[in-house]
């Protein structure tokens, strides 16, 4: 499962190690073992513990009543909101970012323009949280530089019922780093559609069209999937931009979390608990999805 | 002649980029109801708290990357020489912080270690923390400097000479693999010190915890912070593509999830 947009280094294995594996197998781990104790008591038995607390009553005994309360419809709205400005976000930032990304690498684009693209995108993948969101007050917010420009151009975005403060508010600021990430990811693959291939198609007599819908999409689709699923997974984990957004506008999940862990909402720790669990299960399934389609596209990766 | 379809998407993309940096900016410089002027860069330059939970958040960063150098070099190294077999559990238990998210982990980390309060109200805390948020993006970073090197001939190079273990790490593989480490340094500098979650949740004042704090009365103030977050995430950037093209290996620079 590759986080960021290089291919696989080639190993380089030197015959000798296998000696050195048989000989010391025992003695060899323990050098590992610091890595290991601190993953283990930093991440696996924390998360194990929530899990523990996710379905633990108030007394201590077993219980799936918290699990089973997430349904209610307080808790599954913020579930609810979270995916819905996660798949929005999500589709618009993989479509607009693989738009961007195959102009910058089409035929007649100067190299550094890619390059540029690249570097911008690094940025601004990069910038988000709490910035992010004062950025796009500056932007998009009552007295906003973009609401002012609009306005004099006989548009005023929130009489029309606009608020940055909404779904559709937050969806946009999300998009600044889902575009980005989006160019990353999605650029190796379009390098990997070969020039040739268009020739050879067409050779053999194939329009644009065909060789788009026989070729390029079949071979574009794990990728592009792969992609969405990451910048799901992205935004879904967000905390900071909807917190410092959407307070008390909206009921996102990571914020109702936050919330409850500071002690600002009545509800029980293990309440707490069972929201986080209910969190890990949805982005770990993503990932696993995107470990799937990731493996699917790379075979398409120009080596 | 570039196809007009692409100039089209580019404009797009490039104006998502710029108009609200822009903005910001232009908020950033506004003063009052009318006029252009640095008032708010002066103002917040000059303010205490400021300089108090930007220093702090450095100082959460400078201690991150101390930490996971000592923890994650010498890993990777013993894992490349000795037992290349677990480099894939290595690299799959790498990715896990990315299956938790870091408002899930804080409520872990809040609720388990609560028999030790005194741990949760220690910056400690933060950076043990953080090494784990940016575990995802150093391993890959350190592993692929490791893999350029021929770390096998040199550490048979250094033993024949009598070279102890540490030493062979302290002096030999750790300089061949500097650029490496520097990049993830830098990638863990941009992370951490723009890391609002696990900082606000445990009630701790850094930088963003400070944006956030002007923000709920001053927007200019907000949008003059913003502006130099970003600056300080375009200088590790442009940092981290510097050293990539310096030594020939694409170093990992783009994070996620840990906003």
């Amino acid at each position: 499962m590759s986080v960021v947009t290089e291919q696989k280094a080639v190993s380089v294995k030197p015959r000798g190690q296998e000696k050195i594996r048989f000989r010391l197998p025992s003695a060899a781990i323990l050098g590992v073992l610091p890595f290991f104790a601190y993953v283990a008591i930093l991440l696996v038995v924390p998360t194990l513990y929530l899990v523990v607390g996710a379905f633990q009553s108030q007394s201590g005994g077993f219980t799936i009543q918290n699990v089973t309360e997430l349904l209610q419809s307080q808790y599954l709205n913020a579930y609810l909101t979270s995916v819905e400005v996660s798949g929005i976000t999500a589709v618009v930032g993989a479509l607009f970012g693989l738009f961007v990304a195959a102009a910058a690498i089409s035929e007649g684009i100067p190299r550094w323009i890619r390059q540029l693209l690249s570097t911008f995108s690094g940025v601004a993948a990069n910038f988000a949280g709490i910035p992010l969101a004062f950025a796009f007050i500056a932007t998009l917010g009552l007295n906003g530089v973009a609401t002012i420009l609009l306005k004099d151009m006989g548009l005023d975005i929130y009489k029309m019922g606009f608020t940055l403060f909404s779904l559709a508010g937050l969806s946009i600021t999300y998009i600044y780093f889902q575009l980005p990430l989006m160019i990353l990811v999605i650029l190796p693959t379009l390098d990997g559609l070969r020039k040739e291939w268009h020739e050879a198609a067409a050779n053999l007599g194939a329009s644009r069209l065909q060789f788009w819908l026989h070729i390029g999409l079949p071979i574009l689709m794990p990728s592009f999937l792969a992609s969405l699923v990451l910048l799901f997974g992205n935004a879904f984990s967000a905390y900071a931009t909807p917190y410092a957004l959407t307070s008390g506008y909206l009921n996102i999940v990571t914020v109702l979390i936050g919330s409850v862990l500071n002690g600002n909402v009545t509800a029980s720790p293990q309440l707490g608990d069972a929201l986080a669990f209910g969190m890990i299960v949805i982005v770990a399934a993503t990932m696993f999805v995107y470990g799937i389609l990731q493996r699917r596209a790379e075979r398409w990766l120009r080596r | 002649m570039p196809p007009l379809w692409a100039i089209i998407w580019l404009v797009l993309g490039g104006l998502y980029f710029l108009v609200p940096l822009y903005a910001t900016a232009q908020f950033s410089f506004e003063t009052g109801s009318h006029g252009l002027g640095t008032s708010s860069y002066l103002s917040v330059l000059q303010s205490q708290d400021f300089i108090h939970d930007f220093v702090f958040s450095l100082e959460l960063a400078v201690g991150t990357v101390l930490l996971s150098s000592a923890l994650m070099v010498p890993t990777v190294y013993w894992i490349n020489l000795h037992i290349p077999q677990v480099r894939r559990v290595v690299e799959f238990i790498s990715i896990l912080p990315l299956v938790v998210p870091p408002v899930a982990l804080a409520v872990g980390v809040a609720h388990f270690f609560s028999f030790v309060p005194t741990l949760l109200t220690n910056p400690i805390i933060l950076v043990l923390a953080y090494v784990i948020i940016t575990l995802p993006f150093s391993y890959r970073s350190l592993d692929a400097g490791m893999r350029a090197i021929n770390f096998k001939v040199l550490t048979e190079a250094a033993q024949s000479l009598g070279a102890s273990w540490w030493r062979i790490m302290l002096f030999v593989i750790l300089p061949n693999i500097a650029a490496s480490v520097l990049a993830s340094s830098f990638l863990i500098v941009t992370i951490v010190m723009g890391e609002y979650t696990f900082a606000s949740l445990l009630l701790f004042n850094t930088f963003p915890v400070y944006i956030e704090y002007v923000g709920q009365t001053s927007a200019h103030g907000a949008a003059t912070l913003a502006l130099i977050s970003f600056a300080l995430t375009w200088l590790a950037i442009l940092g981290i593509a510097w050293i990539g093209s310096r030594i020939g290996i694409k170093q990992p620079s783009t994070t996620i999830g840990a906003r």
